[in-house]
């Protein structure tokens, strides 16, 4: 019955129906999304001897942006070997400002310790075999190996296919109740209004469709930002999620902005690059590369001519530690930000020739390129394929799975593929979410955040080290607050929303409404920008809402899930294009074209745009780029 | 001649994520429970392998492979698309290969750092 000919054919649902059925659940800390930083929230407050519930739409065991692994602990700066320290790590920040300090600083200070608190619960985080003695990489008396820049040490290589394992076996050990394929629909707030404290959430069964009220003193919201908005198609693999798996679709942006959290830097998108490295087309990681889990790998051509590359000033460098160690006055190596580049990123560390597309043309380079790991030394070579490859995202059945099938990188060239742009329009929303203070709590009484689900919060260490502080600071409100009252009024409101897709036999179904908002999105609201534009890409997603998406039908619990998601995803298209119509100006930080608004960065916008719901209409504000105040002093009166 | 036609939509693709050998499987379930998808469900048949019932929302993690208590002895392998099925060549020789070829070279058996 697994496959073959019956492919296609209806098949009875093989788990209960319990649609509309309720469960109540009532909790001290309640933590929303159970990937890195829900589960460091969830540790840290049971740690504290609270009630923590947890709810996840996946298995925690693998759910999450790193469920199937990671292999780089960025932002390290307090590991011992390290020579940078966690305030010139953060301060000056990386793209004009535009970027989350505070988080960026926790993650500075802390996740050191996060890293070796990893240790504890069973994730290898060091050479303890020796297999890399004498390595360059190696700090010999810690064992541990770093990458990009080794002279500063400041990025540890990890076994991080064992991180999310280790995590949830912590959970289990500390009590965590957790509730795995239970997809969180909503906030619950005081008197169902917008604006006023959250008191909990719904949720419903993604395989048995029952429904959950959970009701709790203090929430973590820690979802990620939605893979699937400008991009989508059901025909590449994984919906064509990106670094990140299907299930990370926005909901806790759309929830949150439901119940009038406060976002943003939801304006920024960045232009899909391929460079073998997006999963579009070719396996993440499993094609050859020079880039993250491949640095500093050399590049050859056809004929086994090596590929240049250049330094941070663009200035040709012809060493394999050339790639590895900052050149003289040229600091240390930086991350534009938490997670990768995009258009108006300065060179954070070397890179191959900027214009080998044409160079290629011209005829200096032969097609196809290769990655050459043979001509790596030895440990270089290890760690690139072996270590990273094996332990980043879908690498560990890429290295099973090529050996098995004879690749050897002591020997072989593995090609590189997708040299050009992606098409246009097809855009990625990764840096955009809640604004938190230094608590990181939200402008709503009673919800901390954490993780992707801030703005600026992408990256596996600073997930966990603003998780591991958003749960103690959520636990320490827990402890003084008032129990939760929920309103009935607001749980059957959301309750009739959610079952509605069941309840319907004819209508659109998610993968042609979703496909529908991706086109909505490359049209209205893509690489370039205008006021006109955007509006009538608004209009769309209104009569889309009213028309289309409002007779989407599911015909079982996961299909619900699917639609649900959808509709979510809507909501997150809706809160870019508004905050794309509230910055004014064209922005080189951002990644941001206005045609109407051409002049990059002017002074007055040097801000950060804000928006939220309030009474159901979109409130725009403003936030100075530097609201963080200073990094020490606040950091020490927070950390409690 | 085979004469059995069948009336049935067309496929999605990839339609087919993981191969399980269904000699060796015996239906544990295991790799429904670590989907990070849930592209799993159980098969109505106790003792079989689960049907793969959304093959399209696959991530390609190998999550169910790697915690498949038989996955040594093949019950369950990861099948990526024909599209994502990279080639090599051999540095000295000039040979080429292909994830997926016929008369593969001998494998590889150095474990991950």
């Amino acid at each position: 019955m697994s496959q073959g000919k019956n492919i296609g054919m209806p098949l009875k649902w093989q788990y209960p129906i319990r649609y509309g059925e309720e469960t109540e659940v009532s909790a001290d800390v309640l933590v929303l999304g159970g990937g890195l930083a829900g589960c460091f929230a969830a540790i840290s407050a049971a740690r504290k001897g609270l009630k923590v519930v947890l709810v996840d739409k996946s298995c925690t065991i693998h759910s999450g942006a790193a469920g199937t692994g990671i292999d780089h602990w960025m932002g390290c700066p307090a590991n011992p070997a390290s020579k940078v320290t966690p305030e010139e790590y953060t301060y000056p920040p990386v793209r004009g400002g535009y970027g989350n300090v505070i988080a960026t600083y926790i993650m500075a200070r802390d996740s050191y310790d996060v890293l070796l608190e990893l240790e504890k619960m069973g994730m290898k985080i060091r050479d303890t075999e020796d297999e890399f003695k004498g390595a360059d990489f190696r700090d010999e008396k810690t064992k541990l190996l770093f990458a990009y820049d080794y002279e500063n040490k400041h990025c540890v290589r990890i076994w991080g296919t064992g991180m999310k394992p280790a995590l949830y076996r912590e959970c289990k050990r500390l009590g965590v109740d957790i509730y795995e394929r239970t997809m969180v629909t909503s906030l619950l707030t005081e008197g169902g209004k917008q604006g006023a404290r959250v008191v909990g959430a719904t949720a419903v069964n993604t395989r048995i469709g029952e429904f959950y009220i959970f009701k709790a003193k203090a929430s973590v919201l820690t979802m990620a930002t939605p893979e699937r908005v400008w991009i989508f198609s059901s025909e590449w693999t994984g919906l064509l999620g990106l670094d990140g798996p299907p299930s990370n679709a926005g909901n806790g942006h759309a929830m949150a902005w439901r119940a009038g959290a406060e976002f943003t830097m939801m304006e920024r998108s960045d232009h899909e690059e391929f460079g073998g490295t997006t999963g579009i087309g070719s396996i993440i990681f499993g094609s050859g590369s020079n880039f993250a889990t491949w640095y500093p790998c050399s590049i050859v051509d056809a004929n086994g001519k090596e590929v240049p590359w250049v330094d941070v000033e663009g200035k040709p460098i012809s060493t394999v530690w050339e790639r590895t160690h900052p050149a003289l006055g040229q600091g240390f190596f930086r991350f534009s930000t938490a997670a990768g580049g995009g258009e108006g990123a300065k060179r954070g560390f070397p890179s191959l020739i900027p214009d080998l597309p044409d160079r290629i043309r011209r005829g200096e380079f032969k097609l196809p390129l290769y990655a050459d790991l043979p001509g790596m030394s030895k440990h270089e070579r290890r760690a690139i394929f072996g270590l990273m490859v094996g332990q980043e995202g879908k690498t560990w059945p890429v290295y099973h799975f090529y050996t098995q099938a004879g690749f050897n990188p002591d020997e072989d060239l593995l090609q590189v593929y997708e040299l050009g742009a992606a098409p246009l329009g097809w855009r990625r929303l990764r840096y955009g979410g809640l604004v938190h203070d230094w608590d990181m709590k939200t402008n709503l009484e009673g919800l901390y955040t954490a993780g992707q689900q801030v703005f600026d919060g992408a990256g596996a260490s600073r997930a966990c080290s603003t998780g591991r502080w958003a749960g103690n600071r959520a636990a320490e409100y827990a402890m003084r607050a008032d129990e939760p009252v929920v309103s009935r009024e607001q749980v059957n409101s959301e309750k009739a929303r959610v079952y509605a897709p069941v309840e319907r036999s004819h209508g659109i179904d998610w993968k042609e409404l979703e496909a529908g908002i991706a086109k909505v999105m490359q049209d209205y609201c893509g690489d370039t920008k205008t006021e006109e534009l955007m509006n009538i890409g608004l209009k769309s997603l209104s009569e889309i809402k009213e028309a289309e998406a409002s007779t989407i039908c599911a015909r079982n619990p996961h299909e619900l899930m699917r639609t649900l998601e959808v509709l979510d995803i809507l909501a997150c298209c809706e809160i870019i294009i508004q905050a794309s119509l509230a910055r004014k100006a064209s922005s080189r930080w951002l990644s941001f074209e206005r045609l109407d608004y051409p002049e990059d960065d002017p002074p007055q916008w040097r801000k950060w745009v804000t928006l939220k719901l309030e009474d159901n209409e979109v409130k725009v504000g403003e936030l100075p780029l530097d609201y963080y105040g200073s990094l020490k002093e606040s950091y020490e009166a927070h950390r409690k | 001649m085979v004469e059995k036609a069948y009336a049935a939509p067309n496929l999605v693709t990839p339609n087919k994520p993981v191969i399980f050998d269904d000699n060796v499987c015996n239906g544990c379930n295991r790799c429904i429970e670590v989907c990070m998808s849930d592209v799993f469900m159980p098969n109505p048949e106790k003792g079989k392998p689960p049907i793969i019932l959304y093959p399209d929302e696959c991530f390609y993690g190998g999550c169910c492979v790697k915690e498949c208590p038989l996955h040594d002895k093949g019950a369950i392998r990861l099948n990526w698309p024909l599209m994502q099925r990279v080639r090599w060549k051999r540095k000295e020789t000039g040979e080429h290969f292909r994830v997926g070829m016929l008369n593969p070279p001998p494998p590889n058996t150095r474990p991950p750092a």
